[in-house]
């Protein structure tokens, strides 16, 4: 029943290296030459996986992703500039999870996140415009400006929230799921959830659940390798995530994270299981935030070499080399699909500047859907 | 009219709302095949199939957070805690998701869900069996919180329950499932939430109590009424939105307060209640709002020391007296 794949390489000796306490002057560990190696070989991979492609749809998995990287730059600028309050969790370095995995479902299925969900928001459809505007706390953002970062929501595309308390949305996925089959629609659910969510209670009795129930969900561990500043390996005994669906009799696999093809890929069969079988599926895909858990994050965990070390293998780079390469695109396509990015994103920017704050008497609104006058017959 | 006791009215409107509504569905531990650990689901899977009434594992955080997943895409669930006390393993559902979303949404998903099943103490079930929980879930905006004293109000308030548009938590007595009462046979007959019901009318003194302390009022205040004091006897029915008026009306008639409650009295619903009264109705009062609630302490499981910690209609009664200044 479970399938399991190999991890690739790359990723097996990033869990060796990561020391126990992680700080930030551990002696350097780069062997060029083998990274090189390894981005060749996923280059590689990625090449035949492109074939499947038509040029249009390689071509908008790159720009989304750009989208997302540079959405999340201005984000982080804004952050910076006291535009944007709160906690602000950056994609930055996991582009290609989102964007592959969404990349594999439909408008009318559901898509739950944690608070990292940005870039998930971006590529299920929802404008750069309402997100931004979410983030700065104004009445035209996505939820009003009364969610903000972590509780982006679009009900009409199917964006069933950003969730703030780590694993939460595991047991609402497996609801989502549970209401499609009652239904009888064959949508499915894609639940987005880091690692560390992973040792909640919520992730076992969803899964348990699913599978006995036999639920069209997706369960997406984006495994970044860091629970705030806690290492995989400094917080999960059995750190091969993949493997945890046996305990289930839940189909598995392992992705590369940093090949968009390979999201892709590895989440069309688990869509396929879903909408045919009401099948659920773990995929844990390997990806690395560049970024801090948070924008406060110092980041005294990691060391600079394991960060550049995974630059290496940026998924948008590893991508744009592989269209180039093989004529999908040239350099001037590629430069125009930056310039419009950017374009949008500073679009966004200011329509969020410019957008008022909610009113004040948004305080008291949404609070129930039927308010009751207490007392009245 | 007929005669039900709490456990079949609740049954009836569960019956009756299944029947009326597709998207509604029932799930909970044993509900189904078992007909329920307290027999309130009896023949339901019978009925409406295990598509309608299922069975889940004994993982309260997983189907409460099911259940809410489920009513974000459409479906309205009735979510049953064999008791509530295993609610509190499904807190961060409860609170963290159900009352927040519709808020940080900006209104976009509504969680029509009802989460129910008996609580408050029962017979000799020891400290983490005897939890009366009102008091956390009526904290919380976003949520509302139901406590039915009879069978009518039972059925009358589930089935308005599983129609809102909003989570409800509704909780049950356990010991009170066996109570008898009249119930309107009417399939449209409900009880709008945030109604609070005078139980009985009187001019001395009102007591406040809900869910098992109303028929232990009523009875208090029939040896008061032998003892020369009327008392009106105010079941809130619902906790959130509690209706405070008609608190606040009979007092301003009666002057004297007392409230009675299972619970804790420390952060309680009696302290809430007591604290809206002085706010609202200060200047009416004779005395100061006195409160008879259950012991501080762990339930414990000997006979005579549960009795001690519940309170009963001697207390009710001394309460009573001493806000009226007769002793």
């Amino acid at each position: 029943m479970s399938k399991q794949t190999a991890a690739p390489p790359s990723a097996a000796k990033a869990e060796e290296q990561q020391s126990s306490t992680g700080v930030m002057d551990a002696p350097p560990d780069v062997d060029s030459k083998k990274l090189k190696q390894e981005r060749d070989e996923a280059k590689e991979r990625q090449k035949d996986r492109l074939s499947k492609l038509s040029r249009e749809q390689a071509i908008e998995l790159y720009r989304q992703m750009l989208l997302i990287r540079r959405f999340e730059e201005k984000s982080a600028e804004a952050y910076v500039a006291g535009k944007i309050g709160g906690f602000c969790h950056l994609y930055i370095g996991q582009e290609a999870v989102g964007v592959g995995s969404i990349s594999a479902i439909r408008k009318d299925d559901y898509v739950l996140a944690s608070y990292r969900e940005h870039g998930l928001a971006l590529a299920k459809g929802m404008t750069a415009r309402s997100i931004m505007a979410e983030l700065f706390g104004k009445a035209t953002g996505c939820s009003k400006g009364k969610g903000g970062s972590m509780h982006m929501f679009d009900k009409e595309l199917g964006f069933l929230g950003g969730h703030a308390i780590v694993g939460g949305q595991i047991a609402l996925a497996t609801g989502t799921a549970f209401a499609t089959k009652y239904q009888g629609t064959d949508q499915v659910t894609l639940c987005y959830f880091g690692e560390a969510a992973v040792n909640q209670g919520a992730f076992h009795e969803s899964l348990n659940m699913a599978q006995l129930w036999k639920l069209p969900c997706i369960y997406i561990c984006e495994n970044n390798q860091y629970g705030m500043g806690t290492s995989l390996a400094r917080a999960m005994s059995l750190s091969d995530i993949s493997k945890k669906a046996c305990a289930y009799e839940m189909a598995s696999e392992f992705v590369d994270g940093m090949d968009v093809l390979a999201v892709r890929e590895a989440t069309l069969r688990a869509v396929e299981r879903a909408r045919k079988d009401y099948l659920p599926t773990l995929l844990e895909i390997r990806t690395y935030r560049f970024m801090g858990h948070s924008m406060s994050d110092p980041g005294n965990y990691r060391t600079r070499a394991e960060i550049e070390k995974y630059q290496e293998r940026d998924p948008i780079k590893l991508f744009s080399a592989t269209l180039l390469e093989e004529k999908v695109a040239d350099e001037k396509t590629l430069e125009e699909i930056d310039r419009k990015v950017r374009k949008e994103v500073e679009d966004s920017l200011r329509f969020a500047e410019e957008s008022p704050l909610p009113d004040p008497e948004e305080l008291y609104t949404d609070v129930y859907a039927n308010p009751i006058e207490p007392g009245r017959k | 009219m007929s005669t039900l006791t709490i456990r079949d009215a609740l049954n009836q409107a569960l019956k009756e709302e299944l029947a009326r509504d597709e998207s509604v569905f029932l799930m909970g531990e044993e509900v189904a095949e078992y007909d329920g650990a307290y027999k309130v689901t009896r023949g339901l899977l019978h009925e409406f199939g295990p598509k309608r009434v299922i069975d889940t594992p004994i993982t309260e955080l997983g189907f409460a957070g099911l259940g809410v997943g489920a009513a974000m895409a459409g479906l309205r669930p009735i979510v049953e805690f064999m008791t509530f006390n295993f609610s509190i393993l499904a807190t961060d559902q409860i609170i963290n998701s159900a009352a927040k979303m519709l808020y940080m949404s900006g209104g976009q998903f509504k969680i029509p869900i009802v989460f129910r099943g008996p609580g408050g103490s029962a017979f000799q079930v020891s400290s983490q069996h005897s939890q009366a929980l009102e008091s956390w879930y009526a904290y919380f905006p976003g949520l509302k919180v139901v406590m039915p004293s009879t069978p009518a109000d039972a059925k009358g308030l589930l089935k308005s329950a599983i129609r809102d548009d909003d989570p409800v938590v509704f909780i049950e007595q356990e010991r009170m499932y066996g109570h008898k009462g009249e119930v309107p046979d009417d399939p449209d007959f409900t009880i709008p939430l945030g109604l609070a019901d005078v139980k009985r009318e009187g001019k001395d003194v009102t007591i406040v109590a809900r869910s098992l302390m109303v028929p232990l009022a009523l009875k208090a205040a029939e040896q008061l009424e032998e003892q020369g004091v009327s008392c009106e006897v105010i079941d809130p029915r619902t906790i959130r939105p509690l209706d405070i008026g008609t608190i606040v009306e009979s007092v301003k008639k009666t002057n004297r307060v007392v409230i009675a409650e299972e619970s804790h009295p420390i952060c309680g619903v009696g302290a809430e209640i007591s604290a809206e009264i002085m706010e609202r109705a200060f200047d009416y009062l004779d005395a100061p709002v006195k409160r008879v609630s259950g012991a501080d302490v762990p339930m414990p499981y000997a006979k005579n020391l549960e009795n001690l910690a519940i309170p009963d209609v001697e207390r009710i009664v001394a309460a009573v007296r001493e806000v009226a200044y007769i002793d």
